[in-house]
């Protein structure tokens, strides 16, 4: 553009009809999210090509990596004390960076212990490591009844706990972001790490499920 | 993490603290299910920025100290089901908690 008058055309070439990825009038949120992110791309602060490969970024990332950790955990245990002692250092020699945003706890589920992890406040998720968080995780039941009733909760899931679990419910309320190993299944003694990774869920490092067995 | 801590840590691991049951407004990381209750100090989280000041376009100085807080299951909710052990464990800044006169006086005694 050479000269900016005021006889000002738009030169993007869509209509304003907003784009919404669901059915029913867009609420006043979604509209200022459009009107700020048009105004920042008119500005020339960021691109349309900047945002989608933000978002690619964001949804490329996916709980195979939180499996490999977990597979890794399961046959090294020297790495799964360092992984639970110092996530950020044992991540980063692996060339894995979780991020400035906030600090990746590791908590191990035993036989006498279950985890299970929730944000009760909003939907605080370990995206750095499983990407993004289911739709559940974010509802309102599911937030509010698992810290209530976190056996319940599981028992829905389809989840039997061992007799002796306690169970500790980890309200991600702050700063930390939980990742859970979940017990190691029986009958996995010969598998090797790969074959390993293909049993842990999503669902079982949240802790509302137990990694599957080895014939699933 | 950049900046200085508003104070030193306050409450060591193995303390009993008390969450304040103020009420707040706006953005605010301290649960209402939480506040007015008991637990202990599982450890130190780290220096944060405020997220109250933080929500509002602030810098979020002081950084505020972040605790992990046991509270036991039974504690929270009359009528609870599960056994007497079940606990939940939820981050609160330093500037929610009080020291929990209460049990340190039944302790002292």
């Amino acid at each position: 553009m050479s000269t900016h008058d005021h006889d000002h055309h738009h030169h993007h070439d869509h209509d304003h009809a907003p784009i919404s990825d669901q059915d029913g009038p867009i609420s006043r949120f979604e509209l200022l999210e459009t009107a700020i992110r048009e105004l920042l791309i008119e500005k020339g602060l960021f691109t349309a090509a900047d945002l989608h490969a933000q978002i690619d970024a964001t949804e490329s990332r996916n709980p195979a990596l939180g499996a490999d950790l977990v597979a890794k955990a399961w046959s090294d245990p020297g790495f799964k004390a360092n992984l639970i002692d110092d996530p950020r250092a044992t991540l980063g020699e692996m060339g894995i960076d979780v991020g400035a945003i906030a600090e990746l706890q590791v908590v191990e589920n035993t036989d006498d212990l279950h985890h299970v992890v929730v944000c009760t406040l909003c939907s605080c998720y370990p995206r750095m490591i499983l990407g993004v968080p289911p739709a559940w995780y974010k509802s309102t039941a599911y937030r509010s009844r698992v810290v209530k009733d976190p056996r319940g909760v599981l028992q829905e899931f389809g989840l039997e706990l061992p007799d002796r679990a306690k169970v500790r419910v980890l309200d991600s309320t702050a700063d930390l972001r939980f990742l859970v190993i979940p017990r190691r299944p029986p009958g996995t003694d010969g598998l090797d790490e790969s074959a390993l990774a293909e049993l842990v869920t999503r669902d079982s490092m949240i802790g509302t499920a137990e990694a599957l067995g080895p014939q699933s | 993490m950049t900046g200085t801590a508003a104070n030193d840590t306050r409450f060591a691991p193995g303390s009993t603290v008390r969450v304040s049951d103020r009420a707040s407004l706006g953005h605010c990381r301290t649960p209402v299910y939480l506040r007015g209750r008991t637990g202990t100090i599982v450890s130190v989280a780290g220096r944060f920025r405020d997220p109250e000041r933080l929500a509002y376009h602030k810098p979020g100085m002081p950084l505020q100290t972040l605790y992990r807080i046991r509270f036991s299951q039974r504690d929270l909710w009359p009528g609870y089901g599960g056994p007497a052990d079940d606990e939940i464990e939820a981050d609160i800044f330093e500037h929610w908690l009080e020291p929990d006169q209460e049990r340190q006086r039944d302790q002292g005694a």
